[in-house]
């Protein structure tokens, strides 16, 4: 069994040598994969362009495999034109919810995504680095680096617990997704080391016990709006921790929290459709529709 | 792992395990053939003949069994690809059993050159897959390595001649397997090495005694 991982010793050798997790972060990846520092941020670049891309199928008027989603990020598109001035959320938010609304949908209609990381949870991660870094004004460069940042802290999830729904609910899925957008979102905005640690943290308390359960199986209900969920958590969690509040549990406790949360899901939680929102009746019947149908 | 295992890999959704693990599998089946695919019968069984419409995951491996990447814009097209080829495929739904895993699929296979080859394979989640059965042989490989398969009859010194050859051409072994039916009959070795194996030496294997086929895997 290899050695797990750990967030927190990674932060302290990014706040031993004073510099940002995003810079420590460039610097240690590139050295486990034997690449340059240019090298790694130019393949983080071509990933952003793919991601770039994603939205764009997902705003083009799609519907989706099993019939269930398309078109939901082309709704708020034109809710954010129509009503400029009416956003619950604001305009930054709300542009994060489109991203991850169509992303979704683009992975549901076999359009071309970053499994990011995974394929269901694909829309998050888009949502929160190119809303706020086109709020901001963030380099293309600052982006890829929020993305290593978000990579890094998806690899501790991965090493502790996992991103897997069907092994540790959507909490694994959407709630890492959501926390390594946490910690891109810190890193964009220049928080410290230990403030990326804290977001990815309270996120991922949010978002503990979340269950895993696709109607008829497919990666369309609940899992695109779920996405959305994950972005506004995500937000919520890097907001806090960039105004100084910390989480009251350690960030690797909190991971080993939901690996020990997802151990105890039952099966019919995890992606099986054997439980949840899956066996509503609703769910059901379109379950028995698209079965039927195919 | 590393970091582009998690901020990756880029592929055409829904599902790793139930389209980009497809399309791998369809790779592999492919690889094992060894020549392109002219006829397919592909049985689906578990979760993969339940929900396969929704996922895709017969455009999925019929984009593998022609050789596309998991990441080719075509997928959700690659039927007319086939029926562009003058290839066959059929679908059909199958049941391999309580202990097989719920996303496996079978091929058999038929190439341009008249051979034909079954082989079974799972997605085992997050696009990784499983090769478990060639031609009745019970094998397994996950395609993350390249990888050399050949057929050959269970004498003496047959495999010591394999890893000779690669060795002489400074590829190393990472993992090997044997598997036979019967002491002395056929037997299939699985031979996963760090460097890829290239023509030259595919050329030199097939021709050596015991020897009836070699494959090689390299997928991308």
């Amino acid at each position: 069994m290899e050695e797990k991982l750990s967030l927190q010793e990674w932060i302290g050798l990014a706040e031993h040598k004073n510099i940002s997790f995003g810079d420590f972060c460039i610097e240690f990846q590139a050295r486990e994969l034997e690449i340059s520092q240019e090298e790694l941020l130019s393949r983080m670049e071509t990933l952003l362009q793919v991601m770039e891309q994603s939205v764009e199928i997902g705003l083009s008027g799609i519907k989706s495999m099993g019939g269930l989603v398309g078109g939901n990020g082309k709704l708020v598109e034109e809710y954010r034109r129509e009503h400029p001035r009416e956003s619950v959320v604001g305009t930054v938010m709300s542009k994060a919810i489109m991203i991850a609304l169509a992303v979704g949908e683009a992975n549901a209609s076999m359009g071309r995504i970053v499994a990011a990381p995974t394929a269901g949870a694909s829309g998050t991660l888009p949502a929160v680095l190119f809303s706020l870094s086109e709020a901001k004004g963030c380099s293309r460069s600052e982006i890829a680096k929020a993305l290593v940042v978000a990579g890094a802290i998806g690899m501790v999830i991965a090493s502790r617990a996992t991103l897997s729904g069907a092994a540790g609910g959507c909490q694994a899925e959407c709630g890492s997704a959501g926390a390594m957008a946490a910690g891109a979102a810190v890193e964009l905005y220049g928080g410290s080391p230990d403030q990326v640690g804290q977001a990815a943290a309270m996120t991922l308390k949010n978002m503990m016990g979340l269950v895993c359960d696709p109607v008829a199986g497919l990666v369309e209900v609940p899992c695109v709006k779920r996405n959305a969920g994950a972005v506004a958590t995500a937000m919520v969690a890097a907001e806090m921790a960039l105004a100084g509040i910390k989480s009251v549990i350690p960030v690797d406790e909190v991971i080993d929290v939901m690996a020990a949360v997802g151990n105890t899901m039952p099966c019919s939680l995890k992606e099986t459709a054997q439980g949840g929102i899956a066996v509503s009746p609703t769910g059901l019947a379109l379950a028995k529709e698209i079965f039927v149908s195919s | 792992m590393n970091i582009f295992d998690v901020i990756g890999p880029v592929m055409i959704g829904p599902s790793s395990s139930h389209t980009a693990g497809a399309v791998r599998l369809g790779n592999l089946a492919l690889a094992i053939l060894g020549e392109p695919v002219k006829e397919a019968v592909i049985g689906l069984h578990g979760s993969f003949a339940q929900t396969y419409k929704g996922h895709g995951t017969d455009l999925a491996l019929a984009a593998g069994l022609q050789g596309w990447a998991t990441d080719d814009a075509r997928i959700p097209k690659s039927f007319d690809a086939v029926r562009q080829a003058g290839i066959t495929i059929a679908f059909k739904i199958i049941n391999l059993g309580d202990l097989a895993h719920p996303n496996s699929v079978k091929f058999w296979l038929t190439g341009v050159n008249g051979h034909t080859r079954q082989v079974i394979g799972t997605s085992i989640g997050g696009g990784r897959v499983s090769v478990t059965n060639i031609d009745d042989f019970p094998v397994e490989f996950s395609g993350e390595f390249p990888a050399i398969i050949t057929m050959h009859n269970d004498r003496p010194g047959a495999i010591a001649l394999v890893t000779s050859i690669l060795s002489s051409h400074g590829v190393n072994v990472a993992q090997m397997r044997v598997f036979r039916k019967q002491k002395g009959g056929l037997a299939v070795m699985i031979v996963e090495t760090d460097q890829p194996v290239d023509d030259a030496e595919v050329e030199v294997i097939s021709k050596l005694p015991h020897i009836t086929s070699v494959r090689r895997i390299q997928l991308g």
